[in-house]
């Protein structure tokens, strides 16, 4: 058996060959750009490492409120326009821009989620950005808030320090509640374990911060564990009405209750159809 | 009673089966001589109109609490005394409780229906409530208060105070965290009274805030003292109402000297027992459907936590609201406080509110020198004054109750929780008297309709084009029993402004009192619309009788087929066929009213 | 006015047939503008005439109370067989149980009601019936007797003539009173004194609430809010909690504390208080002056702190300065320092009564 060697093989080439493997290089360069790059237009193809990235894309997106270099900015009045983000972390971000909070719409006493404009790449990028501008906490690892492994002892205390430390702005069945001014304490169905302790540990906007050093991660995953858990619990007693209390409740005992029993008051009382033929004999 | 024996039967004679329930009745009877009673009210009369089953609804709520109340005692335990809970609820196991809490835990997740029973229970005490407060407006805008049932109005007001206490010591009793927090503002109340307050908070509780006896004693208060009251005033209401006969709407045939309507046995026993049951039936859907105060979401109280949203059942809305809108104004003089931001709301304005609508047949009787015995109920149109104090009052309570949940309220619908308090604070001031004013003004405007019915009769909506081009609609007089319906009503006299001093020259001691009641009987009555007298009704049926006669030149406003100068339209509805003069009526399917 | 035509107690059908065309010009006597016409004559049901109708009728109500027997004994089966406690049967997501034994019931119930209540609409006698009343009040020959036979009685006791028995008598029933009030004295101790201190002491720690941990200055930042009580309600002596019970809950409902820290260029401290925070760290009672919730809603940018239950709000920077609501009187502030461990601990009590007001408090 002969070894293919290269004068053999070259003779075997086409004369395009090295045209051909040239545009497939094109091709797949491009392709596999187009699949990893970020979306925006405005990312700088040629940035190396993910900070200068997120630095780019602050710019574009956060510098307007945030100030060029994250230092936040004063307005003439003296009023904060957007807050300086040194030391706020990549949790924060992550939260921030993770739940589709920032980039704010436009200015207001709170942000509202809304929907998420950045990539899950992008929001790592800027995180890294924002975490370089100051010390401060990082994304938590997956660990940290994963409550598949919590037992039911871990859940009840969960339920202890919940209810010591967040039902009177989330409300008992973590349904919200208000706050002075037009802002709110949202509610808590729905929201991911990750974005969960991420608010905990980085008290966005007028949330307060519960460190880890004092509301350590132990007992954050067990907070979560037990909002997810009275989130998945039966209805043991019928509909919720909202889980919002006595006033919901009293809203229903009107309507149903007192509504239904007058409805039926007015049937019962009511004239009953006439005959039009003469009594019987 | 002895059948007769035919003697030349031949089958043997018998002697007759004595009727079984004969026999027992003339046991009681012998005994209890009931006959004289029930000969009276076996066949007793009560009319029949839905707006006088509300009531019905507060009597039978009553009797659910009663029967799901004392399940719940079964298993119940009143007691403070901490245990650790380990039943089926899971996000609670391990934790300390008081066997209050841990009982109705127990009662809600290991006895089989022991949540619905919970549930039906406390959606019975909203409707009670509720009920109380629809019937109250009913009696109260339908005049039904006036003499001789003022004492059964009072009585009423008991109730429903006592009903709003029984239900706040009722939730009260699982030592929850929502309505210990309700507790803990109770005794902040206690404790803001002037003087003794801290004496009877301490009374109250035992000592400190929370301490260690008030559920057992609002137990006590709950299921024993409350009751035996509430049984006994409720007796009292019925015999009442039974001596005294139901009131009944005006109509043909009705008046202030008789009552008209469907006797106690058969019709009335059944309406009212199977109400009962409909009663029963919703509260239980309710109870299966609706999930009411699930205590284990609010975990067992803990002065130190509290949830958002903590409201109390909606009856203590109003004092709830007040304690929200109120200013923070408190004063210190030598050395003692007196904290109005807590007396304003919690005793002084419930209290004067209350006291009103308590007396208020004293003083409406006093207003208008009405001393007639009433036993027709007046439609609300026609007691202007009243039904628009009435609005006043509603429009007050409603805010208050918007107050009351003012922070959900905020997050619902997105609102500035602090602008919606500054809003209150104005509106419970402008609200009810804009209510009043319109109520007013809306009552006398369906007066005057009233009256043009009466005197002009009811539009067609068949309008006439006459030759010069004038449009016009006709009317058709009304029939006789609507229009007795429409004049059942008393005319209103206004108290007659009094003299300063009488024939013989001695001054009048009282005239300054006097005139205010002439003043305001003048106000009460002044606008309200009278029913036409008879000179006027007969003035204006000649006008209407012109319009369908047939005049001596042989025209004729009006053609009507076969109509000859006598109302034989009278109570037929108008459809086109007798106005156009190419149709018989005759053998015509005219509706009727 | 009253119709002459009806005699009170027996039933009274109203005047039926034809009523004769009414002529307006001659109206009725008395003063009424209209006269009462009777009432209206009688019109018959459908079940009144026709047979079938009334069959029918009587069936609907037969079916009614026999599905309310099938509701009835569903509710049983459901009560046997639909699990609850550990292992709740479920359905689409709600207690089973429940749901299950409350439609059945309520059902069960319903029929037997509408049933009823058909019944008497359709099948009885709808006919009305008149009744007249009595005046409400006794007549007068009633009166003159009631009267005389009270005075008689009066002057049989002879109360009226011996003033010494009458007047003995209401003392005696006067003082009676007394030993009902005062059997209520232990209902509770007399208020001196328990309003006013709390376990706070000089140098006790704060510590987490549920946890328990001491706080060390360094973990706190910007921002945060710890709820805390005072290390005392987590020591145990001879293996028992020092407080537990109602003792614990007692002391608690004075002594929960918040601590907060803002930046020291935010706080403006009252005259003596400058030293009463430590880098920023301050701490505050959690029991709000208006009624005695307790309070947790902290705003960390505004540094308001919002009770939920009324909605005061007070100015942590300030004093704890009440700035909206119905609260009178600024929440009390309790003196921080730091032990030789490094850990947060109190100066002292507080230095006027914590919660709500009441009338001996004076002005501190």
């Amino acid at each position: 058996m002969r070894l293919i060697s290269a004068r053999l093989s070259a003779k075997r080439r086409s004369p395009f060959a090295g045209l051909v493997v040239l545009l497939l290089a094109l091709l797949l360069t491009g392709g596999v750009y187009a699949v990893v790059s970020p979306a925006s237009a405005d990312s700088s193809p040629t940035a190396q490492s993910t900070m200068q990235q997120g630095r780019a894309l602050f710019l574009v997106g956060c510098a307007s409120c945030h100030g060029k270099n994250g230092e936040g900015i004063v307005t003439d009045r003296g009023t904060q326009y957007g807050p300086p983000l040194a030391g706020v972390g990549a949790a924060a971000v992550d939260f921030q821009v993770g739940t589709g909070r920032m980039p704010l719409a436009r200015p207001g006493v709170q942000a509202p989620q809304k929907k998420v404009v950045y990539n899950q790449q992008e929001i790592s990028q800027l995180a890294a950005y924002v975490a370089s501008l100051g010390p401060g906490p990082a994304v938590p690892d997956k660990s940290a808030y994963d409550t598949s492994q919590a037992s039911n002892a871990d859940i009840v205390k969960g339920g202890q320090f919940f209810e010591t430390n967040c039902t009177a702005c989330h409300n008992f069945a973590a349904s919200g509640g208000a706050l002075p001014g037009g802002k709110y304490a949202p509610s808590l169905h729905g929201v991911s374990n990750k974005d969960i302790y991420e608010a905990m540990l980085t008290g966005p906007q007028q949330m307060p911060v519960f460190s880890d050093q004092v509301l350590k991660p132990s007992e954050k995953r067990d907070v979560i564990a037990y909002v997810k858990s009275i989130e998945s619990a039966p209805k043991y007693g019928g509909s919720n009405l909202g889980s919002l209390g006595p006033v919901s409740e009293g809203l229903f005992a009107w309507i149903v209750g007192i509504g239904g029993c007058v409805a039926f008051a007015i049937w019962i009382a009511s004239s009953t159809t006439r005959s039009k033929k003469g009594v019987k004999a | 009673m002895m059948s007769t024996v035919s003697s030349n039967g031949s089958k043997p004679a018998k002697t007759p089966r004595k009727n079984p329930v004969a026999g027992v009745a003339t046991w009681a009877d012998d005994r209890l001589g009931l006959a004289s009673a029930a000969k009276k009210q076996v066949r007793k009369v009560f009319p029949d109109h839905w707006s006088f089953m509300l009531g019905e609804i507060a009597l039978w709520s009553f009797v659910i609490l009663l029967l799901t109340g004392t399940f719940l005692t079964l298993w119940f335990k009143p007691s403070m005394g901490e245990v650790v809970y380990n039943g089926s609820y899971d996000q609670l196991r391990g934790v300390s409780m008081s066997e209050a809490y841990e009982s109705t835990l127990h009662l809600s997740f290991d006895v089989r229906g022991g949540l619905l029973m919970r549930q039906m229970h406390h959606w019975a005490a909203m409707l009670f409530v509720g009920a109380m407060f629809v019937h109250m407006m009913r009696v109260f805008m339908t005049g039904a208060f006036r003499k001789p049932r003022e004492v059964n109005w009072m009585i009423g007001g008991l109730l429903l105070m006592l009903g709003i206490l029984e239900g706040f010591a009722g939730y009260s009793l699982p030592d929850d965290l929502l309505s210990g927090t309700g507790l803990r503002i109770a005794q902040g109340l206690m404790q803001a009274i002037p003087v003794v307050g801290t004496y009877i908070s301490f009374f109250a509780f035992g000592g400190e805030f929370p301490g260690d006896v008030i559920i057992s004693r609002l137990y006590t208060v709950h299921i024993l003292l409350i009751p035996g009251i509430l049984l006994a005033l409720i007796g009292a209401h019925m015999l009442l109402l039974v001596y005294q006969k139901h009131t009944q709407w005006p109509g043909p045939g009705r008046t202030n000297d008789n009552v008209v309507g469907y006797p106690m046995m058969p019709v009335y026993a059944a309406k009212a027992g199977g109400f009962f049951f409909i009663v029963f039936g919703v509260t239980a859907l309710m109870g299966g459907l609706m999930s009411l105060n699930p205590v284990w979401r609010f975990g067992p109280y803990n002065p130190s936590q509290v949830t958002a949203g903590s409201q109390p059942d909606w009856y203590m809305g109003v004092a709830e609201g007040l304690l929200r809108i109120m200013p923070g104004w408190e004063s210190h003089i030598f050395g003692f406080t007196i904290s109005w931001n807590i007396l304003v709301p919690g005793v002084i304005m419930p209290g004067v509110i209350y006291t009103v609508f308590f007396v208020y047949p004293f003083i409406e009787a006093w207003i208008t020198g009405d001393k007639r015995e009433h036993h027709l109920l007046q439609r609300p149109r026609n007691a202007p004054t009243r039904t628009a104090f009435l609005a006043g009052m509603m429009t007050l309570y409603g805010l208050l109750w918007l107050a009351g949940g003012n922070d959900i309220i905020a997050k619902q619908f997105h609102l500035n929780l602090n602008y919606i308090t500054y809003f209150m604070r104005a509106a419970v001031f402008i609200g009810p008297v804009i209510a009043f004013l319109i109520a007013r003004r809306w009552c006398i405007a369906l007066q005057r309709a009233d009256r043009d019915r009466l005197l002009h009769g009811y539009e067609t909506g068949i309008i006439m084009r006459s030759p010069e081009g004038t449009y016009a609609e006709k009317h058709l007089p009304i029939s006789t029993e609507q229009a007795f319906t429409l004049t059942s009503r008393d005319r209103d006299a206004l108290v007659a402004p009094p003299s300063d001093a009488d024939e013989n020259g001695v001054a009048n001691r009282k005239v300054k009192m006097m005139r205010l009641r002439s003043k305001l009987s003048s106000y009460w009555y002044g606008t309200t619309i009278q029913k036409p007298t008879r000179a006027e009704l007969e003035e204006a049926h000649e006008h209407s009788a012109h319009e369908l006669a047939k005049h001596e030149d042989g025209h004729q406003h009006l053609t009507s087929g076969e109509y000859n100068g006598d109302y034989a339209l009278d109570g037929q509805a108008a459809d086109g066929h007798q106005f156009d003069g190419r149709h018989a009526i005759e053998g015509d399917e005219l509706r009727k009213h | 006015m009253s119709d002459s035509n009806n005699n009170p107690g027996h039933d009274v059908v109203g005047r039926g047939g034809h009523r004769p065309a009414r002529d307006l010009a001659t109206v009725g006597h008395g003063g009424d503008p209209i006269e009462d016409p009777g009432l209206h004559p009688h019109v018959p049901r459908p079940t009144d005439v026709d047979e079938a109708a009334e069959k029918r009728a009587e069936r609907q109500v037969a079916t009614l109370f026999g599905l309310s027997s099938v509701f009835a004994i569903l509710f049983v089966v459901a009560y046997i067989t639909l699990k609850i406690g550990d292992k709740p049967t479920l359905f689409l997501g709600y207690g089973a149980s429940n749901v299950a034994l409350g439609t059945t019931l309520g059902l069960a119930l319903l029929c037997i009601g509408v049933g009823a209540i058909q019944w008497a609409r359709k099948l009885m006698s709808d006919v009305e019936i008149v009744e007249a009343r009595h005046p409400s009040a006794s007549s007068e020959t009633d009166r003159t007797e009631a009267v005389a036979a009270l005075n008689q009685g009066i002057t049989d006791s002879g109360i009226g003539r011996r003033p010494l028995i009458r007047n003995s008598l209401l003392g005696a029933m006067g003082t009676l009173a007394l030993p009902l009030v005062v059997l209520l004295r232990d209902l509770g101790p007399l208020p001196e004194g328990d309003l006013s201190g709390t376990v706070w002491k000089k140098g006790m720690r704060v510590v987490n609430d549920v946890a328990g941990t001491p706080i060390k200055p360094e973990e706190v930042q910007i921002g945060q809010l710890i709820n805390a009580e005072p290390a005392v309600f987590f020591e145990e002596e001879n293996g028992k909690p020092k407080f537990e019970g109602s003792r614990l809950n007692q002391a608690k409902g004075k002594a929960a504390v918040i601590v907060v820290r803002m930046r020291p260029s935010d706080i403006t401290p009252a005259k003596g208080r400058e030293n009463w925070g430590v880098e920023g760290i301050l701490c505050y009672s959690k029991i709000c002056t208006h009624v005695g919730c307790p309070i947790s809603l902290w705003e960390q940018q505004t540094h308001h702190l919002l009770c939920p239950c009324h909605q005061s709000t007070f100015d942590l920077a300030n004093n704890g300065k009440v700035v909206f609501g119905p609260a009178a009187r600024s929440l009390p502030q309790l003196p921080l320092m730091v032990d030789s461990e490094g850990y947060l601990v109190a100066q002292r009590d507080f230095d006027e009564p914590v919660g709500p007001s009441f009338w001996e408090r004076g002005d501190r």
